[in-house]
């Protein structure tokens, strides 16, 4: 079993297609819908963990490209300056999965990707604006 | 056993003196006791790197030719108060730019300035024959400045309540992000670390006290704004909430952007990280006693956001220990904690002016007067001119 976790960018005429369903039923992938959103200009984005065999994840990916959806490894769009970090711990507050957290020997921020659902309180919460989240 | 700031000074100056952070010293008084201690350490050093939108700086810009009395003044859009002599300004950290809002501030153009980045200074002024000229528009950057000092009427809160927030809605503060139905809280202290926490009574800390200041070295000018050393007390002598309060001041030029940040808070502005660090002299084991402070001697109350009035409800109270353990218990429910005043900055702080003591560069300023212990707090009561 293979594990990747994906941003999906869609065009306005898409949004309303069912991918998530043909992910299941067609290519078998276990997936987990961790935010899903729809913007003014109408462009729809998704952000998953596919779970299953690694090359139905293929499948997969290469059928929601064919969907003119816009495919991204999500954990390459999260960015912590570590130079604009103070380490105030402010973001930790609001990370309820715990990908946030301070070291309890140093008391400097840990960012655990892994944990991330990209729910971006912590952008809004950093207050030296050291977080971003680009999709 | 009793030492006096002279002593210590010479010692110093010797190269010879003994100094420990205030986190160092906890250990210490366990392992050797009080008396020991009292004969071994001469300072104690303690830090906080803190947001307080009671920030802002002193500029002197020189004089153009022909002059200008500036009677409004922007830095890179933010305005900043003119109503002084001609080419003095006041900026505060909290003002905000009139093109990009909330999101930069009179903090950022003090940062802007201290990491030597130009900053684009707007005046207009009424000629007169004094100063003829009405407007100008040019750039600055700290060198050229006559004088750039940072000046605080309020730092170094002696404790801060904690905060949580019981309403059904997110809400955005000074003190973070809260979450609704006590999901989450915040505090802002350095705790063990704090300076006034470590001299509770003002014994060492006073007026004229020299400071380490935003990486570099300032002074204790005043008592803060909202000075309140009348808070309720426990045991130790130690506030339970907000008590007293410094006005610091100290040269921007001196200063770095690793010890002073600026910063913008979601939905309600900009203020400023200040990094402060004050050397506590051990005069006598009374110092020793409280310096030794640890967080779980440190009580704070747990105030609630979720009600916008001014005496927000008490709902508890929690040591520093419970708050950095992650998580507390409010009500039955586990709640998450999180600081918004950064302990590793502290410490850096703490472990700087360490070095620069030990090394004999920074003697210590015995206070030229003492702060006040019993002053109260007033508030502002909305009055009809006949109810005065």
């Amino acid at each position: 079993m293979a594990k990747r976790k994906v941003v999906l960018t869609f065009p306005p005429e898409r949004v309303t297609q069912p991918i998530a369903y043909h992910l299941v039923k067609d290519f078998d992938l276990i997936i987990n819908i961790l935010r899903a959103e729809i913007y003014e200009e109408e462009t729809g984005r998704m952000v998953l963990d596919l779970e299953g065999d690694a090359e139905k994840i293929e499948q997969g990916i290469a059928y929601l490209k064919s969907q003119d959806a816009k495919v991204q490894e999500a954990a390459r769009d999260i960015f912590l300056d570590e130079d604009r970090c103070v380490d105030c711990g402010a973001c930790t507050g609001v990370c309820l999965p715990g990908a946030l957290s301070l070291n309890k020997e140093t008391w400097k921020l840990e960012f655990k990707k892994e944990k991330c659902v990209f729910c971006e309180l912590c952008v809004r919460s950093c207050p030296v604006q050291a977080i971003q989240v680009k999709f | 056993m009793v030492k006096t700031f002279e002593e210590i000074n010479e010692r110093i100056k010797k190269g010879e003196a003994v100094v420990v952070t205030a986190e160092e010293i906890i250990d210490l008084v366990k392992e050797k006791g009080i008396k020991r201690v009292a004969q071994e350490v001469d300072v104690v050093t303690t830090a906080t790197f803190s947001p307080m939108c009671s920030t802002g700086a002193v500029i002197n810009f020189g004089h153009s030719d022909p002059p200008i009395k500036m009677s409004k003044v922007w830095l890179n859009d933010v305005p900043a108060y003119a109503g002084l002599a001609a080419v003095d300004v006041y900026i505060g950290a909290s003002e905000l730019s009139e093109t990009l809002g909330l999101r930069y501030g009179g903090a950022h153009v003090i940062e802007d300035l201290i990491a030597g980045r130009p900053v684009k200074l707007k005046a207009i002024g009424y000629p007169t024959d004094c100063y003829p000229r009405g407007e100008l528009e040019t750039y600055i950057t700290k060198d050229r400045l006559n004088q750039a000092y940072l000046f605080n009427p309020r730092n170094s809160y002696q404790n801060y309540p904690a905060a949580v927030n019981s309403s059904e809605r997110t809400i955005y503060t000074y003190m973070g992000t809260l979450l609704p139905r006590f999901a989450n809280a915040t505090y802002c202290s350095a705790g063990q670390l704090s300076p006034l926490l470590n001299d509770p009574y003002y014994r060492t800390i006073g007026i004229g006290s020299r400071i380490f200041l935003g990486g570099g070295v300032g002074y204790i000018a005043w008592e803060g704004t909202q000075h309140n050393p009348t808070r309720e007390r426990t045991e130790k002598g130690l506030p339970v909430s907000g008590a007293a309060t410094l006005a610091l001041i100290g040269d921007l030029k001196g200063m770095s952007t690793d010890f002073l940040r600026a910063a913008s808070f979601h939905r309600y502005g900009t203020t400023m990280f200040v990094g402060v660090g004050v050397p506590i002299p051990i005069l006598d084991e009374k110092m020793v006693e409280f310096t030794g402070v640890s967080d779980a001697d440190i009580y704070t109350t747990i105030s609630d956001y979720g009600v916008p009035l001014r005496d927000k409800p008490a709902l508890g109270r929690v040591t520093y220990k419970e708050l950095r353990s992650g998580e507390i218990t409010l009500r039955g429910k586990r709640v998450p904690t999180a600081p918004i005043s950064s302990y590793a900055k502290a410490r850096e702080i703490a472990a700087l002016l360490k070095s620069w003591i030990s090394e004999g560069k920074f003697l210590l300023q015995e206070p030229i007067e003492s702060l006040s212990q019993d002053r109260t707090v007033e508030s502002l009561e909305i009055l009809r001119e006949e109810e005065v």
